[in-house]
């Protein structure tokens, strides 16, 4: 439900980092937020257990700059990925405007992917919302685990499970190095923002 | 689904804010959608609030509370507020997507804010009636 303010000329919107639980999602937000510090000026919120698993959700604002006269301000939030916080997962996809589905590549994690997958699909279907329309990326992370010899999910594969239908614009990544973390931002800001001024025309 | 407000629009809320709110004493008030966003605000320059994770927080809050009343048989909680030592905060629902957030210091009573919340809530329920809601 992304606000746009005439007054201001500033739009804001909601993007979700959704996936299977120790998946990376809080990862990504922590990367993103460690790399423009400097340009966020606030405090990353985490809402974690004592175990330091997402509760409800990590969340802060990212400001874009100026698209087509409008101020655009981003505001990045993870959810909780294990399975019994499903309660919780749904309250923060309320609103929605551009989701980040992060995979976990390892090859034990195939059916936790196809089944967050679904999971998604069902709670946005709670909002009348369909998966096919809401602007997504996909993010096939923890590559970098293929250099410990951790056996991982082959590209081809985790397209078949996840992207067959949806196709989607995909990353293989490695929120912990970093790799194609601000690609993987920058897609879901883009798509996002394009489908936002599509709707307002 | 996007929704947009006109300058008009806005303008009446601040107005809203400033007489019905803030020139009472309270302290800071903002007016956020259910998804976090951040519609207006307004505080006395003294406190620094930062009012997107304020906002993104109180949004989770409240569609938590809500989630909880209706697993307890509730339609909803009517008084959601937290007492601090200093500052107390006070959130009221405006029609179904809004949410209208007060931080009021010692000074105010609770019946008080309520009674002028309510009055607000009221108020600014009608000028984002006409509002377009994709």
């Amino acid at each position: 439900m992304a606000f746009v303010n005439t007054k201001n000329r500033e739009i804001q919107a909601k993007i979700v980092y959704y996936g299977p639980g120790r998946g990376g999602k809080t990862t990504n937000l922590e990367y993103l937020y460690n790399k423009f510090k400097a340009r966020v000026k606030t405090e990353l919120v985490t809402i974690k257990t004592h175990g330091d698993r997402t509760l409800f959700f990590d969340f802060f604002p990212f400001d874009v700059g100026t698209i087509n006269g409008y101020d655009v301000k981003i505001q990045l939030y993870t959810v909780p990925g294990q399975v019994k916080y499903d309660a919780t997962r749904r309250l923060v996809l309320r609103g929605v405007d551009g989701i980040v589905f992060v995979a976990d590549s390892m090859s034990v994690r195939r059916e936790k992917n196809v089944l967050s997958l679904r999971n998604l699909q069902k709670n946005l279907k709670t909002f009348n919302r369909s998966i096919f329309k809401v602007p997504i990326v996909l993010q096939y992370n923890k590559k970098d685990l293929a250099e410990q010899g951790i056996p991982l999910l082959p590209l081809q594969t985790l397209e078949k499970d996840l992207n067959s239908q949806l196709r989607a614009p995909t990353f293989e990544a490695s929120a912990l190095t970093g790799l194609n973390v601000v690609p993987t931002m920058k897609k879901i800001i883009s798509i996002t923002v394009a489908s936002l001024f599509k709707e307002l025309k | 689904m996007t929704y947009m407000l006109g300058q008009q629009q806005l303008d009446a809320i601040e107005e809203v804010l400033l007489h019905d709110l803030f020139d009472v004493g309270m302290d800071c008030i903002f007016l956020i959608d259910m998804a976090g966003n951040v519609i207006a605000n307004l505080d006395n320059g003294e406190i620094k609030h930062d009012i997107y994770s304020l906002a993104a927080l109180a949004a989770g809050n409240f569609a938590a509370v809500s989630t909880m009343a209706e697993i307890v048989g509730e339609h909803e909680f009517s008084l959601l507020f937290h007492k601090g030592e200093k500052e107390s905060i006070h959130f009221s629902r405006v029609a179904s997507d809004f949410l209208l957030i007060t931080i009021f210091g010692k000074g105010i009573s609770l019946g008080f804010l309520r009674l002028k919340v309510a009055e607000a809530t009221e108020k600014i329920k009608r000028i984002l009636e006409p509002s377009v809601v994709r």
